[in-house]
């Protein structure tokens, strides 16, 4: 009986069907289109059937109403307006009308404020948006080499939702089994934020949070004995730049000529907005976020603990120009396109649902 | 005729088992009674068995399972012995050399690489032993050691890859991990520290081996298949009885491109390509961040990289 053959023949049909759905490949047709000298292998592609849920799934909202700039500043009209006193009574509203929308629909207003006290800071959200905004007009204001005129909003990160969709935190899962069993070296699971692949896991702790260097490369070609860094440490800045890939839905050819991924003399201008990406990352997960860690609960913290952090990913959502390069900032520049007062308060003497007023300059922004 | 075209063997001879020549004094016997399987039959010889594994064959299969073990169960351990992660994962999973702090220290923590370096230790043993044995086995049969030689070429890649060249870099971090996607990171990530392994003459020599030998093998297969229904396939004796299978083959090449190996030369053709893949790769590995730290800028330095015309003049590094 050759009762064995069915049986491989089915085993080998679900193996292919597997390899072909399973795996995630980008099916074809793909858009392919050259960005460097011939031969090079420089080539953007882009999925054209991803592509389409990708344009519907980032399209930048209009402003409710164009806002009228005179009037009484918000200062006068509003008690405890700490960032936003300079906008005219319109302005802010309009911007309260729109950063419910942005990050908030469902919840509205009570998402931050306290219906019978609007001014109060007892709830967490609120201190949390100040200095959210506060962040905004700094990347707006210093980042220009990254977000240039075009800017961004918080809805170029929130997309409707309370956290942003694209956060990423500690990634220690699955737990090695400790003792004297290997520890596994922080890789080789299935790495999230490094496009699925074997490589660190946490990677962007270092790079994104941490400032270890990125560059691996020997600039001489023997030998000097000054380059320390190895076949590790390669996979560890590879892992940040699957991230990168990952988040913007580009190749390496995009910023590197892959001949010679150092050379800067062969790269793309990509690239120099990238380098200023990652250190305004940076900037923004030591200044910004990782002082609010005493205001976030639990519930919003990543598994290990610590404060969910930004990444390409969050402002980009799978996008080269996040919201495909549409500005919105023209509708809010005296919010978020000008720096108010920087002024930074003790988070650690946050107490939710008590602290009524939270400010008071303790530190100052590190400027970059 | 159409019988001689098929991929599979479609005839079978079966008769009284082959028992092989008798064993010198001293060696222990080959054991198990042979037995016929038509399945494997189809692909290669129906007869299984008698095997001989003798202390050389047993200590290689024995250090290896050890090897085996120490990586697998420490995949397990590296998901906290979670068996379903295991398998979700299991071409994620990895064994990690230590890292470079521990430089060539015998026995840095097990949970740091000491466990590495033990599957080494007993792969590498059990790889040696197990050349050992085809060296022997070959002599036994008084045949020559060619099967061992090409071996030896692949064991010597393995080494450079996992021991030699760590022990010139001065730390084992360098050496390749186990595991599936790992060792695929680590060859990736090799190229990409070191400037670009494509610019390196020996990788260059060992991709042609490579490429090589495969052409060869598939112009050599192809040419026996071609050849079978005129007994194309008994080669050697047609190394001395020219027959007309081996006229009709060495015409065919003659008038495709003008030139032929014979029956002996395509063999010594095939088993240089193929013993040179890993003898030339592993120089290549062995210069790499030893002797050479960037090959892309070596490349710059002897002629290997074409110039490109400067696409974005603006461009310049933004650290400086």
């Amino acid at each position: 009986m050759k009762l064995w053959l069915p049986f491989a023949a089915s085993a080998g049909a679900l193996l292919a069907v597997a390899s072909f759905v399973g795996a995630g490949w980008d099916a074809p047709p793909v858009a392919s289109e050259q960005i460097g000298f011939r031969g090079t292998g420089m080539y953007h592609h882009r999925d054209v059937e991803t592509e389409a849920a990708l344009k519907a799934a980032n399209i930048a909202p209009p402003a409710p109403w164009e806002a009228d700039p005179t009037g009484d500043k918000a200062s006068a009209l509003y008690q405890n307006v700490q960032v936003l006193g300079n906008l005219s009574g319109d302005q802010f509203n309009q911007f309260m009308a729109s950063i419910t929308e942005w990050v908030a629909p469902e919840a509205g207003c009570n998402y931050c404020h306290n219906p019978d006290n609007m001014a109060s800071d007892e709830i967490y959200q609120k201190v949390v948006a100040r200095r959210m905004i506060q962040m905004t007009q700094s990347i707006n204001v210093d980042w220009k080499a990254h977000v240039a005129e075009t800017g961004v909003t918080c809805y170029t990160c929130h997309r409707g939702k309370g956290v942003p969709a694209q956060v990423w935190s500690a990634s220690l899962e699955p737990k090695p089994a400790g003792n004297m069993t290997s520890n596994r070296g922080g890789q080789n699971v299935v790495a999230v934020n490094a496009g699925k692949t074997a490589m660190p896991q946490n990677a962007l702790m270092d790079y994104l949070l941490g400032d270890k260097p990125i560059r691996v490369h020997s600039t001489t070609a023997l030998p000097t004995g000054t380059n320390t860094v190895g076949t590790k440490e390669t996979e560890e800045t590879w892992s940040l730049m699957m991230h990168m890939s990952e988040s913007l839905g580009v190749n390496c050819t995009t910023c590197h000529n892959t001949r010679a991924f150092n050379d800067w003399d062969q790269s793309p201008p990509q690239r120099v907005t990238a380098w200023h990406g990652i250190k305004m990352a940076r900037h923004l997960n030591v200044n910004y976020m990782q002082g609010l860690t005493p205001v976030f609960p639990a519930n919003r913290k990543g598994p290990e603990g610590d404060v969910l952090k930004i990444g390409c990913a969050t402002c980009h959502n799978g996008v080269q120009k996040p919201l495909y390069g549409v500005s919105m900032l023209k509708d809010y520049i005296d919010a978020v396109a000008v720096k108010g007062p920087t002024d930074v308060p003790n988070f650690s003497a946050y107490i939710p649902g008590k602290t009524e007023v939270l400010g008071g300059a303790a530190t100052s922004v590190t400027q970059p | 005729m159409a019988q001689y075209q098929n991929i599979i063997t479609p005839i079978q001879v079966s008769g009284p088992a082959e028992e092989g020549m008798p064993l010198p004094r001293g060696d222990s016997p080959r054991t198990g009674k042979p037995v016929f399987e038509r399945l494997f039959g189809i692909i290669g010889n129906a007869q299984i068995g008698p095997i001989y594994l003798g202390y050389l064959g047993t200590l290689s299969l024995v250090f290896g399972f050890i090897a085996f073990e120490i990586i697998g169960l420490n995949m397990l351990a590296s998901v906290g012995w979670d068996p379903i992660e295991f398998v979700r994962q299991l071409f994620w999973l990895g064994l990690e050399p230590p890292a470079a702090k521990y430089g060539l220290k015998v026995l840095p923590p097990l949970a740091e690489g000491g466990w590495w370096l033990m599957a080494g230790f007993f792969l590498t043993l059990s790889v040696l032993l197990w050349w050992v044995r085809v060296y022997r086995r070959a002599r036994q049969l008084e045949m020559g050691t060619h099967v061992a030689w090409a071996f030896a070429s692949a064991i010597w890649l393995f080494l450079v890859l996992g021991f030699i060249r760590p022990l010139l870099m001065g730390n084992f971090s360098e050496a390749v991990p186990f595991g599936i996607f790992p060792h695929l990171d680590w060859t990736a990530a090799f190229s990409i520290r070191y400037g670009n392994l494509y610019y390196n003459p020996f990788h260059c020599l060992s991709i042609v081996f490579l490429y090589g030998s495969v052409l060869l093998f598939a112009m050599h297969g192809a040419t026996i298949l071609a050849v079978g229904k005129y007994g194309g396939e008994r080669e050697l004796e047609q190394i001395t009885d020219r027959g007309t299978a081996s006229e009709r083959a060495a015409l065919f090449w003659r008038w495709t491109m003008g030139f032929n190996a014979t029956m002996e030369s395509v063999h010594r053709w095939a088993w240089w390509f193929a013993i040179l893949t890993p003898l030339t790769g592993g120089i290549g590995i062995l210069l790499t961040g030893t002797v050479v730290d960037n090959w892309y800028l070596w490349g710059v330095n002897h002629g290997l990289v074409s110039p490109l015309p400067d696409m974005w003049p603006n461009v310049v590094d933004p650290a400086q």
